[in-house]
């Protein structure tokens, strides 16, 4: 064998392997955290992605397409006869899938000794969140194509004796959702929809559906936010909610927020929310502050 | 070590090095004199190949400080990028100074300053380099930092993104 067939020989796998490795950059770890700083939304209250109060179609957790992504949060809401808190985590996984767990602590206070609970009573809540992007996105392609997902929050009501007794039908429910979520960046706005089909009552605090009115109805979500920087985000949101108890009217809620990424993993969410009438207790308006850690 | 030392010292002492260009074909390209950029297979030139419709009016020319300010922009994008740990072996092999010029006439263009594009459409530009959506948030995040540096208004540099983000679906590969 001459030599440079020899040294030809031994050129091959080099040039195939320089071939056979396209030309893209390093390859991702698997928590890539890649995705573009907000465009994973905040924690909502029940644990999925979302503006605060309201799911968006956003999927949790910095990764994209061909990675994994974590997200935990904890939340507390100030009102003024009650205190919420509630904590949890979602792993987004290629930007497609978002599976989620909140768990929800609503300080009864005072109202527990008037409602026969006892002071300072809280009710409980697990909340089993999976959400499907299943067309565009929130950010590229047609600027008119808004990213879209389908969700089920399944609901599993901890103090099932209460919500029985307030008149609920049920201690469990599921959520579905359909949400529509774009950034319009021409306008440095972003806008989401949703539509929930839901039997909860009070998120699910106080059970699911009533003896007299046990069917899903539908119930809408819309938030709107201004991107004032990469980090900074104003925003507003309402939701409908069923009114099925007797004994206490149920409003929908709304809420004006502000979202500030600290860092690339960190985002601080501050709103002032007005949640209405809870169990004959009217005008719980207070303060909303959440902190998001992701990856 | 030892053996591929030996296997040096084994070969001829008076070979002639093999011209591995001429072996496989490589033709050498040289850079153009003048633009000191490599040459390319033609195409056909088109403002269109700039994958969006300009903006009308000064107002988005002058928010980015004219032409003088938009080449700014676009060699600072092409920098930031070369020296990104994430997304620099993209441009390993490519012309930057070609890309240094087009980039601006494209950024020039849409922004109605004043330039016609001259380079290829996105889809060409772009194909078998395996550009995934993390590349391309992290040369969004290198546009947007350069935009930051020239003080560009947020609102300003996300008008712009605006013409630039439907063009995902030509550059991202699957």
């Amino acid at each position: 064998m001459d030599q440079p067939l020899l040294r030809l020989s031994a050129a091959l796998p080099l040039l195939l392997a320089s071939i056979a490795a396209p030309a893209h950059a390093q390859d991702a770890r698997v928590i890539d955290g890649g995705k573009l700083l907000l465009t994973n939304g905040v924690a909502t209250i029940e644990g999925t992605s979302g503006g605060g109060l309201a799911t968006w179609a956003t999927i949790a957790g910095r990764e994209t397409d061909r990675g994994i992504g974590l997200s935990g949060h904890v939340t507390l809401i100030e009102l003024p006869d009650y205190g919420w808190q509630s904590h949890g985590f979602a792993v987004g996984i290629a930007n497609r899938l978002e599976l989620s767990y909140a768990r929800q602590n609503f300080d009864t206070r005072d109202v527990g000794t008037a409602l026969g609970l006892g002071k300072g009573y809280t009710l409980n809540q697990d909340v089993f969140g999976a959400k499907v992007r299943l067309i565009g996105d929130t950010v590229y392609g047609d600027p008119l194509l808004p990213q879209i997902s389908v969700g089920v929050e399944h609901k599993r009501n901890r103090d099932t004796p209460v919500a029985l007794a307030v008149g609920a039908a049920h201690g469990k429910g599921t959520d579905v959702t359909l949400s529509a979520t774009k950034l319009f960046l021409s306008h440095s706005v972003l806008v989401n929809a949703t539509a929930r089909l839901t039997k909860a009552n009070q998120a699910g605090l106080l059970g699911f559906g009533t003896a007299g009115s046990d069917d899903h109805s539908l119930q809408f979500e819309g938030s709107v936010a201004y991107q004032l920087s990469r980090r900074a985000v104003v925003g507003a949101e309402y939701r409908t909610k069923p009114d099925n108890l007797a004994i206490a009217r149920e409003d929908d809620w709304w809420d004006l927020s502000a979202a500030y990424a600290l860092t690339n993993n960190l985002t601080v969410t501050a709103a002032y929310v007005d949640l209405g009438s809870i169990a004959t207790f009217d005008k719980q308006r207070g303060g909303f502050l959440s902190a998001q850690l992701a990856f | 070590m030892f053996l591929f030392a030996a296997a040096l010292l084994l070969q001829p002492a008076v070979e002639a090095p093999t011209d591995w260009d001429k072996e496989f074909g490589v033709e050498e390209k040289v850079r153009d004199p003048v633009t000191g950029e490599l040459p390319v297979d033609p195409y056909v030139q088109d403002n269109r190949n700039a994958g969006a419709a300009p903006f009308s009016g000064t107002a988005m020319a002058d928010a980015f400080g004219g032409q003088a300010g938009i080449r700014r922009v676009a060699n600072r994008t092409v920098e930031l990028s070369e020296a990104d740990p994430r997304i620099a072996a993209i441009f390993v092999s490519h012309d930057m100074v070609r890309l240094k010029r087009t980039l601006f006439e494209q950024f020039c263009y849409i922004l109605n300053a004043g330039c016609d594009y001259s380079g290829r459409d996105m889809a060409a530009s772009h194909r078998d380099m395996g550009v995934r959506m993390r590349d391309m948030n992290a040369l969004v995040e290198n546009l947007q930092a350069a935009m930051r540096e020239e003080n560009i208004a947020f609102a300003a540099q996300n008008r712009f993104l605006s013409k630039l983000a439907p063009m995902s679906t030509d550059v991202i590969e699957r």
